[in-house]
Order: structure tokens, then C-alpha cells, then sequence
């Protein structure tokens, strides 16, 4: 196993788990105690946290999609009194560090779920999930940098705990926004979220199938989407990095680490195989990594996390399409 | 392999996917028996369900899918043996239709909550069954007369005779279909409402189509019935991870299928999502 430092969180391995794709409490009901034994990630993100409590969108929440997935969920969560009160006591069974993520629908509502979660000392971390409205602005706040800058910079001064924004790929540049959040004074970065999408009725016709009416496209059909924009990231800003999105076998969490990235968390594979992740990070322990390349990474001088390379197997196109 | 319950009293899961083999498959009219041997499982309670995806192919079929595992009541469960009912109505059930013996076949589970079993010396037992909704059924069935209950009622609702035939093992049982090719032409909720005049303080336990089981539930809600109902739903995972199989709650708000359910009380469902 790889320890990795994260924001000064000393974590085991690099594999953690995306926000809302694994619920611990639901999975201890499920697997009993093998999953506090075999706890597949080396920090545990829990769902979107929001102030007030959320039933989330009505049925149908999925659509199968070719490679992937679409999940019009709505964030469901109890609210964060209860989750501090009912939830963290359980999470703190899981012996990993935890990361809670919060989302609120203006500044202050943000920083106020930031303030309240942030006085728990069993949370290390905390993940701003960014992809919605802000109701007092009518913005993205993750879609639009100056309008991310001015929300961070809000929620800021109200933890000092470390700070990760998750972006949104749903945006003209996902690096601008890096910047804006790292201006704004994030400690870390994580992308990304799913890519908006819509299905429609298998019935016909224009009525859209999820009760949400629209989605988020995740699963491997996006992985190269998470390449891209976490190289892009990695490119402007010297924060660590969360890379996710499609990742299922070791090769592609070495592909993102390669891109610049400190973790990587695994998703919706975790859907299809509830041990996904221990796979994972362990077909990546064994490739072959380059720790010279680690100390260019990082602009700021500081030591970075050791650069993998994808297994020597891996061929752009098949052998006939490379007359 | 020995049987671990939760405290709340489910069979649990081993954590983690596992490898399974094909042992048989046999077509029965419009239904496919897959018969897999499950080394590394413990038996399912009647009503748990497992998440089936094939080694190879998943994948492979129309739109590049299926992508996602596939939730399945066993029909049984028991001496590292799981027994499936399929029917091929999209490119998941395609695949696994078309499985060969031999062939290696990823399984989780087994999840959620199955049946809760009548009081003991209480009120007769009514089980419904639609169509693909059988095997559930067909399990709780045999569970009940294995605890020494030879009280249970069993009702079974077919599209025709086509979907029948794997209905003829079932000494006892009534048939009802919908084109009357086979026993009752109607729906099995009218041979519900005819069981339910002669005895009104029966225990229903149903499982089938969506439509079907909101037929069920106003049923018995209108006649103040006690009822069990097996839900399916689209899920991703089944382990309560993804929150998509979301059903209305009568109090308000969600519960999910896979943790929650798959089996609810009927009251306490809102309506059944269909």
C-alpha cells in the first residue's frame, strides 16, 4: 500500500470513494461487520449534507446509459443536525478519516452547514459540492468563476478545516474555475462531478423519463472527459487533487494520478461491485511508478504524490486500425 | 456456507461481487430456469434478492448496454445453489437468457429484507403472483409448508399460456391469465377479491408487475387487509448506495427498495410506482 498525504490527512492508500455512491450505514446493514474489516477507501466522503432535510427528486431516478449511467437523485440527506446527531457516530465505526460533503443554495447557507460540521472534530475534511443554483444569484455557482470565487470566499473564513471544492464539468472551463476556487483560498480541488444529461422515455415522444427530468452522466462513458479536465486543472493550479469519473480498473486511477492527481475516488463502479475499490487500489499498488517524476509536479515546491504509469498493455486502437 | 444475520435480522451479504457458475438453464414456455452454483453465498431468505452480471458480454448487447448488474429474487436458495425465473425483455434479462451451462456469472447479495412469516396459529396465508413476480412467491411458498403451515392459498396471474406453463409444478395452485388461454381469464387480483369475501382476515403476501402490485395494495387498503408486498424497482446497486430505487412513502418521503425493502407492508406505501 501507498500512504498518501492529503491536505495533512495521512491516508492509507489513494483510494477514496466519490460523494453519494457508497452510503456505509446502509452497507453495514447489508454486509455486517466485513465491511468495517474489508473498508474498501482510505478516507470515506460521505452524500451531499444540506442544511434543511431533502426526500429528493420522485421516481425514476436512473437511466442505463451505453458504458454508464444517469442518476437524477436529488441529493436526499436528513439535514445536517440530524447528520451530525444520528449519522457521524456510525461513520466513526468505519476507523478511516472522513470527509463530509455540503452543498447549500446561497453563500450563507453554505458557510452555516460549513460552520456546523466544521466544529466536529471526528470530520477532517470538508467537500463543497457546487453544482447547483444559487437562488440569490439565479448562477451556476460552479459554472461561473467569479461567481464560485465569491461563494468560496464566503464559506472561507468559517472552518478552518480543510476546505475541497468539487467542481462541475458543466461549464466552458473547468481550469478557470480551479483558479477561482485556489484564489479564494480552497486547499483542494476534485473533479469530476457527473456531466449533465437527459433521457427520455422509452414510450416515445418528447416526455423526459426521470422524475427530475434531468441527470448526471457517470460510469466509464466519462473517463476521458475526468482525464482531460483534471489534466487541465492539474495545468493552473497547485492545489491536490480528488480526480474521479469512470474509473474501474487500477490502470485508470494510475491515468489520473499521472494527470496530477493526490487521490482518486471510484463511483459508480462501486454500484457493480460493492468491492470495487480494494480491486482497484491494488491493481494500482502493482503497477510500476516513476517517484522521480513526483517532484515536478507541483509548482509550489511541495512534495507530491508519486506519478504512475499505465500498464504497458494498453494500446490507443486495435493493432488494425494502426496501419 | 453458514448463514450470518444483521440486526435486523436479514441473511447478510458477503461484502463484494463473486464469481458463480451456470449449472443448468431450461426454457419453460416464456420463462428461462437458470440454475447457478453459488459456492462462496449463503442461502437467501425468501423475498432477498440478489445482483446478477455475466463475466463476459455485459456489455455487448443493444446501446453498447447492459452496463449496470440486474436485481433477482431466487426462486431458491439452498445447498450453494441459486434457482432464477428471467424473461427476455431488454438487453440484461437478453444476456442472461441466453447464458450456457458453464458459463461464470458475477453475483451480490444476498439484499434487502424478504417475508416476515405469519403469527404462529394466525390467520391463512393468500400468496399472489405475477408473472415474473413468481419466484419470490414460489420460495415463501415452500418455506411456509416447510414450517408446517398446510394453510396457504396460492394465486397466480399469467399474461397467457405461454407464461402458465412454468405454473404447472403447483399442485393447488389457481391460474388466472389475461387472454384466458389458461385457468381464470381476468386478472389474479379478481381471484384475490374472491378469496378475500370468503375470508376477510386472511395475511396476503403478493409479488409481480408494478401495475399489479398497486392493484394489490388499494385492494387491500380499501378492505383493511394485511399485506406484504415484494417490490422490484430499477437499482444500480442494491445495497442501498445509489439511492435510485426510490418508492413514495404513505408518511411522507422515500424509502429505498434494496435496504428498506424489497418486501413492505402495505400500508405503509403510498402507492407502488409504476
Amino acid at each position: 500500500m501507498t500512504a498518501v498525504d492529503f491536505c495533512g490527512i495521512a491516508l492509507a492508500h489513494p483510494v477514496v470513494n466519490g460523494s453519494g455512491t457508497f452510503d456505509a450505514i446502509a452497507a453495514r446493514r447489508v454486509f455486517g461487520d466485513a465491511l468495517l474489516e474489508q473498508f474498501p477507501f482510505s478516507a470515506y466522503v460521505s452524500k451531499t449534507i444540506t442544511l434543511a432535510p431533502r426526500a429528493g427528486n420522485p421516481p425514476p431516478r436512473l437511466w442505463e446509459a451505453p458504458a454508464g449511467m444517469v442518476n437524477s437523485i436529488g441529493l436526499p440527506n436528513k439535514g445536517v443536525e440530524a447528520y451530525l446527531a444520528e449519522d457521524l457516530p456510525q461513520y466513526a465505526a468505519l476507523r478511516v478519516p472522513l470527509i463530509t460533503n455540503v452543498m447549500g443554495a446561497t453563500g450563507e447557507e453554505l458557510a452555516a452547514v460549513t460552520a456546523a460540521v466544521g466544529e466536529r472534530p471526528e470530520i477532517a475534511a470538508i467537500e463543497l459540492n457546487v453544482s447547483c443554483p444559487n437562488v440569490a444569484t439565479g448562477l451556476d455557482i460552479g459554472s461561473v468563476p467569479a461567481e464560485l470565487e465569491a461563494v468560496i470566499r464566503r464559506v472561507r473564513p468559517a472552518t478552518a478545516k480543510p476546505l475541497i471544492v468539487k467542481l462541475t464539468p458543466n461549464t466552458a472551463d473547468v481550469s478557470l474555475c480551479a483558479q477561482a476556487a485556489e484564489a479564494a483560498g480552497a486547499d483542494a480541488i476534485s473533479l469530476i462531478n457527473t456531466l449533465r444529461a437527459v433521457a427520455l422515455h422509452p414510450g416515445g415522444g418528447a416526455r423526459r423519463w426521470l422524475g427530475g427530468r434531468q441527470g448526471g452522466l457517470s460510469g466509464p462513458a466519462i473517463r476521458l472527459v475526468a482525464l482531460a479536465q483534471v489534466a487541465a486543472v492539474a495545468e493552473r493550479v497547485a492545489l491536490p487533487i480528488i480526480a474521479m469519473g469512470g474509473v474501474q480498473r487500477g490502470r485508470h486511477a494510475a491515468e489520473l494520478l499521472s494527470a496530477g492527481a493526490t487521490l482518486v475516488a471510484v463511483g459508480t463502479e462501486s454500484f457493480r461491485d460493492p468491492r470495487a475499490a480494494t480491486i482497484i487500489q491494488r491493481e494500482l499498488a502493482e503497477l510500476p511508478r516513476d517517484d522521480r517524476a513526483a517532484k515536478g509536479q507541483r509548482r509550489d515546491g511541495r512534495a507530491g504524490s508519486p506519478v504512475y504509469y499505465p500498464a504497458n498493455e494498453h494500446k490507443t486502437l486495435d493493432q488494425g486500425q494502426q496501419q | 456456507m453458514s448463514v450470518v444475520r444483521g440486526q435486523d435480522g436479514r441473511v447478510l451479504a458477503p461484502f463484494g461481487r463473486r464469481r458463480t457458475v451456470v449449472v443448468s438453464t431450461r426454457k419453460v414456455g416464456a420463462y428461462v430456469l437458470l440454475e447457478l452454483s453459488d459456492r462462496d453465498g449463503p442461502p437467501a431468505d425468501p423475498g432477498q434478492f440478489h445482483m446478477l452480471a455475466t463475466v463476459s458480454g455485459w456489455g455487448a448487447g443493444e446501446d453498447e448496454r447492459p452496463f449496470l448488474p440486474r436485481a433477482f429474487s431466487p426462486m431458491g436458495s439452498s445447498g450453494g445453489h441459486l434457482w432464477f425465473m428471467l424473461e427476455d425483455v431488454g438487453p440484461g434479462t437478453h444476456r442472461l437468457t441466453t447464458l450456457k451451462k458453464g458459463e461464470a456469472l458475477w453475483v451480490a447479495g444476498p439484499f434487502g429484507r424478504g417475508f416476515t412469516p405469519p403469527p404462529r396459529g394466525a390467520r391463512r396465508a393468500i400468496l399472489v403472483a405475477g408473472g415474473i413476480g413468481l419466484p419470490p412467491i414460489v420460495a415463501w411458498s415452500r418455506e411456509l409448508t416447510e414450517q408446517g403451515r398446510d394453510d396457504t392459498t396460492l394465486l397466480l396471474g399469467f399474461r397467457d399460456a405461454a407464461h402458465a406453463l412454468v405454473a404447472a409444478g403447483f399442485a393447488g395452485a389457481q391460474i388466472a391469465t389475461d387472454d384466458g388461454s389458461a385457468g381464470h381469464r381476468g386478472y389474479v387480483t379478481e381471484l384475490l377479491e374472491a378469496q378475500l369475501d370468503g375470508d376477510p382476515h386472511a395475511l396476503v403476501y403478493a409479488c409481480g408487475p408494478p401495475p399489479m402490485l398497486e392493484a394489490v395494495r388499494a385492494l387491500v387498503a380499501a378492505r383493511g387487509v394485511s399485506a406484504q408486498l415484494a417490490l422490484e424497482s430499477g437499482m444500480a446497486c442494491g445495497y442501498g448506495a445509489c439511492y435510485g430505487c426510490a418508492v413514495p412513502l404513505a408518511a411522507g418521503g422515500y424509502a429505498r427498495v434494496c435496504v428498506d425493502g424489497p418486501v413492505f407492508d402495505a400500508d405503509r406505501l403510498d402507492a407502488v410506482p409504476v
